[in-house]
């Protein structure tokens, strides 16, 4: 093992090519699939169009209500006015600000600053237009619901939950080599996740997407009445509000490190397994299995 | 108009952000065309809509009432938004004489039609609810309301059974158009209508409604976004359908590419 070069440093284009000797598995059932590029496109409309909901009122609070009268703000963005007559970008974190000019606040060139709280870049529609951005937004919220639902029976039914995905008491007794492997950029190609994978992959299926479709519907006036458990859950509809963009930008963290990660250990490979399902592992794979 | 998005601000951050697509170098902006209003890529996203009444409909109970919180979490003035304060001749005349001379008119698709004074309102059985106001941008307020029940009125008007609606015509003017003035408007269903706490509100926070918040009248529909909640409310018309009205998405803000239920 320990003379197993990395992916990285035979370089991208070689890696999947010097492993031609491991032989192709199923990884990835139909089910892990299909669910995951519905998720993709859902979770790109549904973050660029709630940055556009959330421009409306780029600010966040804790509790039922939002304070305009006393001060429960968490965050805040804004622009304001300069000494010589521009415009600056602040962003206020539990009241910490930050000159964020150029991204949060103002926008655009120097010459033509735009004031929006999250750029036109980052929001669908790229104009401001809260209606058409709740339009999109409760549209993918219904496919992802829906895309959830077909993952849960399926992840349950063939047993890909608790076989791939929660990682279990083994899985964690092998977490610091594996933190010290992906330090190192060292990716052992196995048909099963790694520790690190499984923590990541149950964060986001089992407890972030959760979270946001539940503090969604907290924010629900139509909904609340009949589950007012949600508002006690949560603390409150402004609180709801606060957790569901914390899970987005968490969303939007993994989506980072999972391209980073797939990248890192051989597109080629990783982009066959969850397009066709097949994966090349490593010709260790049948001692790890062993040690499985 | 209701607690909707307020106006102005829309309007400068439409045109800023129109400024901002023209510079952004191949952005979201990919999908602006196709989510122009009449766009059937937008008409075909936005029938998701139907199905979250439909399904809140079928889910939820319709007799569920909205949380209401105790005094002590009154703890800011209601904020006003959208209109706040009507220049229309006909609204500024009654303001002038503290609304005195307001009648409430009760039609459409009624046996009887109903025409009330503000004093007659007061006088019938009221409700007070201390609930959270929740607008479309994403804010909350929690203020007292205290009115008269909807269906109380809906009741004495007696409502056809063709009827399946209430509109709410208003006195605040949304601009002028080629056809004249545009008053704000809504529409509810009979459900929201006769929810307990759909209430026609004289008061907040135990004082008399002030003109920034819908004086003399405005509508609580608890279980929806404010822009639900018509302000200035003129008269009130049992309608059988909202699709020959104004742009006929049944309000003032449908009509600018806003849900008409409004549940989420």
């Amino acid at each position: 093992m320990a003379s197993r070069t990395t992916a990285i440093e035979r370089g991208e284009e070689t890696g999947p090519t010097s492993r031609r000797s491991g032989r192709l598995v199923y990884r990835q059932s139909i089910w892990t699939r299909l669910t995951h590029w519905v998720w993709a496109v859902c979770i790109f409309f549904m973050v660029t169009s709630g940055l556009m909901i959330f421009n409306a009122r780029p600010d966040l609070y804790v509790g039922q209500q939002s304070g305009f009268g006393f001060d429960n703000t968490v965050l805040s963005i804004g622009a304001e006015r300069t000494g010589d007559g521009g415009v600056r970008g602040v962003t206020r974190v539990f009241g910490h600000p930050f000159d964020t000019t150029g991204f949060l606040g103002v926008s655009g060139s120097a010459d033509n600053p735009t004031i929006r709280a999250i750029p036109a870049w980052a929001t669908i529609p790229s104009y401001y237009d809260l209606g058409t951005g709740r339009v999109v937004h409760f549209f993918f919220a219904w496919i992802l619901v829906a895309t959830m639902l077909v993952w849960w029976i399926s992840a349950l039914v063939n047993r890909h939950l608790w076989r791939d995905i929660v990682p279990g008491g083994k899985d964690l007794k092998r977490l610091p080599s594996d933190i010290g492997d992906h330090a190192r950029l060292r990716f052992h190609h196995t048909r099963s996740y790694n520790v690190l994978q499984k923590l990541s992959y149950a964060g986001i299926l089992v407890v972030v997407i959760p979270l946001l479709i539940l503090t969604g519907l907290t924010m629900s006036p139509g909904v609340v009445p009949s589950w007012s458990w949600l508002l006690d859950l949560f603390g409150g509809r402004q609180t709801a509000r606060t957790i569901h963009f914390v899970c987005m930008l968490l969303v939007v963290l993994f989506f980072i490190v999972h391209v980073l990660m797939v990248v890192a250990a051989g597109p080629i490979n990783e982009l066959r397994s969850i397009i066709t399902g097949w994966y090349r592992v490593d010709d260790e794979e049948s001692e790890e299995e062993g040690a499985r | 108009m209701s607690d909707g998005p307020s106006f102005n601000r829309r309007r400068f951050l439409a045109t800023a952000g129109a400024g901002a697509s023209m510079l952004s170098l191949g952005g979201c902006d990919a999908f602006d065309a196709m989510l122009g209003q009449n766009d059937r890529v937008r008409d075909v996203l936005a029938s998701a809509n139907q199905l979250t009444y439909r399904a809140q409909r079928l889910l939820f109970g319709e007799e569920a009432l909205a949380r209401t919180y105790a005094p002590s979490e009154i703890r800011q003035q209601m904020r006003p938004n959208g209109s706040t304060s009507p220049n229309q001749d006909d609204y500024t005349k009654l303001q002038k004489n503290d609304f005195a001379d307001y009648r409430l008119e009760i039609g459409g698709l009624v046996d009887k039609k109903l025409s009330l004074s503000l004093d007659e309102l007061r006088n019938m059985p009221a409700r007070s609810q201390i609930t959270r106001h929740d607008c479309v941008e994403g804010w909350s307020v929690i203020a007292k309301w205290t009115g008269v029940q909807l269906s109380r009125l809906l009741d004495q008007a007696g409502v056809k059974p063709q009827a399946r609606y209430v509109l709410f015509h208003c006195y605040d003017s949304m601009g002028a158009t080629l056809e004249g003035v545009q008053y704000y408007y809504e529409t509810i269903d009979l459900i929201s209508a006769r929810h307990p706490q759909t209430i026609l509100a004289y008061g907040l926070n135990d004082k008399t409604l002030p003109v920034s918040n819908g004086a003399p009248l405005r509508v609580r529909v608890e279980r929806q976004l404010g822009y639900k909640m018509a302000k200035y409310i003129r008269s009130i018309e049992l309608v059988s359908g909202f699709a020959n009205i104004n742009g006929g998405n049944g309000g003032y803000w449908e009509d600018q590419g806003y849900d008409w239920w409004a549940g989420t």
